[in-house]
């Protein structure tokens, strides 16, 4: 079987080798060049995603390239169908909008010439961006190994970029998490070798054989990439992780760094065992979901912090992100469209990326304004950051899934999918997170608008281009929801996703 | 008992015990030491299997070992960060292990740039 490159090859290419030479050119040139290299590889990758985009909407089909010209299952090929490019596209611009953010807070002071603080955090976010990027349209599984690892290792420095010591404690929880979860998945790639002889994504899925090797690979992958992706149970790195890192750095790690492994988790039962898994494993991770968003939301609810809050929430949304696969399944079953329950999680992951990076930044600003971030005690925000609290509240509209927000469309998508499979019971879960999303969306926002004690003056004073770069990634996420007007790109270079119901 | 199946239980014992050592051990270079136990057996199983390609007449499966190679690198780099980390949480701390903490308990009063 060959798959010979298609056109646009070469970008795919590009797009996980610029940000790796943007590192090297970052580290070599150092001080505050960095910053300036990051930003131009930041721009010319948001460039290239949007190229991407185009070549994949005007061909239909999806973006292959083959490494050397040596095709899979002896070479390795890069692969882009529909939902990598909508992550590649996603990544690319939060990314950009935090990188603007982050302007404010790591730039490298007058008359130093070379601060660590700055220097790793533009270098790491660049890893960070290249890593996704391999994770989104790596072809084959252990390449897939290779970019989750890269991604570990960019993001864990970032958590203890302070140098505190609970942020320290937080980075190594998390990556001894996120080892363990590696070693599982890595076993689990061996068994399949072992087994069926290629690594390649598409051979796999036409040798794999439901039997009780492919099961055991199967769980193994699965739990080695909850652990990394932080789902209910093995959620507990994260509060710690998110909520003790820099703001910018919490909206990377919080926003997109965690998509990494779901996407994976996505890439693998859909494309890998769709024939191989039963439904009751779907619901068994679904359930895990429920759990999530449940436990999760409620526990956010009593915390006292702010930053604390919002990483709690995203424990919850996660759960989101795992609602899809029964739904997609049942769908099948029922021999409908199960396209609609996927493009609900794809946007489900996008417009919790784009909400919950402006509420971490939001969160940042009122840090640094009031030098606390203490729920019980955010009067007088309104006041003095008004751009941000609206940023906040949009953000929070579209964790809830309030019309016309991403978060709404996506809700409406999968509970629609959830109607149409007859499994209520998702239903029922998911009107419940909105609700209690709403509960401490409206708790902060409330306090927040309280009027501050008369001679109450802001500690420091925010960069107006701070607040606008939060407010309008907070409106590209209340907006995401005119997507419904957009052709559908997730179903570009799928053909797999009938594979459920052939086999 | 096929020297397969010995080595794969020996896998099996290492990664066991390297699960077990990870979870009890409180200090944590023992838990470093304990995942590398771990990537061990992991890395026989993956030997096993390029053995296997040898006995199948093929003269030793390559791509098992070019995939070890790559493992090996991957979790020597894990372990280098993992050591860097708690060198330097013991400079800070002097200790070397995990506390119950929900991470934010002393950031009310340290100064935190954000």
């Amino acid at each position: 079987m060959t798959t010979p490159t298609t056109g646009g090859g070469l970008l795919l290419v590009l797009t996980v080798l610029l940000p790796v030479v943007g590192v090297l050119l970052g580290l070599v040139v150092g001080g505050r060049h960095a910053q300036r290299v990051a930003l131009v590889t930041l721009l010319l990758g948001l460039a290239i995603a949007v190229a991407l985009t185009g070549q994949l909407m005007h061909s239909g089909e999806a973006v292959v390239y083959v490494l050397g010209g040596w095709s899979p299952p002896l070479g390795v090929a890069l692969r882009a169908d529909g939902i990598s490019i909508v992550m590649i596209l996603a990544v690319a611009v939060v990314v950009a909008f935090i990188a603007i953010y982050a302007c404010g807070n790591f730039g490298t002071p007058a008359g130093v010439r070379e601060a660590r603080r700055p220097v790793m955090f533009w270098l790491l976010l660049l890893a960070i961006t290249g890593s996704l990027n391999l994770v989104f349209v790596s072809g084959d599984v252990f390449t897939l190994y290779v970019a989750l690892e890269l991604l570990t290792f960019a993001a864990v420095p970032l958590v203890s970029l302070d140098g505190r010591a609970e942020t320290l404690q937080a980075a190594l929880r998390y990556l001894l998490y996120a080892l363990l979860g590696s070693m599982l998945y890595l076993l689990g790639i061996f068994l399949l070798y072992g087994a069926y002889g290629t690594l390649d994504i598409a051979l796999l899925a036409q040798r794999i054989q439901p039997e009780t090797l492919a099961w055991a690979a199967a769980a193994l992958m699965t739990a080695g990439l909850l652990a990394k992706t932080a789902l209910f149970p093995l959620h507990l790195w994260l509060p710690p992780a998110h909520a003790g890192a820099p703001a910018a750095a919490s909206a990377v790690l919080s926003a997109l760094v965690i998509k990494g492994a779901w996407f994976l988790v996505v890439r693998l039962w859909f494309d890998v065992f769709a024939g191989v898994v039963a439904p009751r494993s779907m619901q068994l991770l679904a359930a895990m979901g429920a759990a999530a968003i449940l436990i999760g939301n409620v526990v956010a609810l009593q915390q006292a912090r702010l930053k604390l809050l919002i990483a709690y929430s995203t424990v919850a949304q996660i759960g989101y992100l795992f609602l899809m696969f029964p739904l997609a399944a049942g769908l099948n079953a029922a021999q409908l469209d199960s396209a609609a329950a996927v493009s609900g999680g794809m946007l489900q992951a996008i417009s919790h990326a784009t909400a919950k990076a402006a509420m971490f930044m939001a969160a940042g600003l009122i840090y640094v304004t009031l030098g606390h971030d203490r729920v019980a005690d955010l009067r007088g925000v309104g006041r003095a950051l008004p751009m941000t609290l609206v940023a906040f509240a949009l953000g929070g509209a579209s964790l809830i899934g309030l019309p016309p927000s991403g978060g709404f469309f996506a809700k409406w998508l999968l509970l629609s999918a959830a109607l149409a499979s007859m499994q209520w019971w998702w239903v029922a879960v998911m009107i419940a997170g909105g609700l209690l999303t709403s509960a401490y969306v409206f708790m902060v926002v409330v306090r927040a608008l309280q009027p501050a004690e008369p001679d109450w003056k802001p500690r420091t004073r925010v960069p107006r281009y701070q607040q606008g770069v939060v407010l309008a990634l907070a409106v590209c996420s209340f907006l995401l929801g005119v997507v419904a007007w957009c052709p559908d790109v997730t179903r570009i270079g799928r053909p797999g996703l009938s594979v459920v119901e052939a086999r | 008992m096929t020297s397969t199946t010995f080595f794969g239980l020996c896998a099996a014992a290492l990664v066991g015990l390297g699960c077990y050592g990870l979870i009890v051990n409180a200090q944590l270079l023992r838990k470093l030491l304990a995942f590398n136990l771990i990537g061990h057996g992991v890395f026989l199983v993956c030997a096993i299997i390029a053995h296997r390609g040898a006995a199948d007449g093929l003269g030793g499966d390559p791509v098992p070992q070019a995939l070890l190679i790559t493992a090996i690198v991957v979790a020597f780099a894990a372990s280098a960060l993992a050591v860097a980390l708690i060198l330097r949480l013991f400079e800070e701390t002097g200790s070397a292990s995990l506390t119950r903490s929900d991470g934010l308990a002393k950031s009310d009063t340290a100064e935190q740039e954000h």
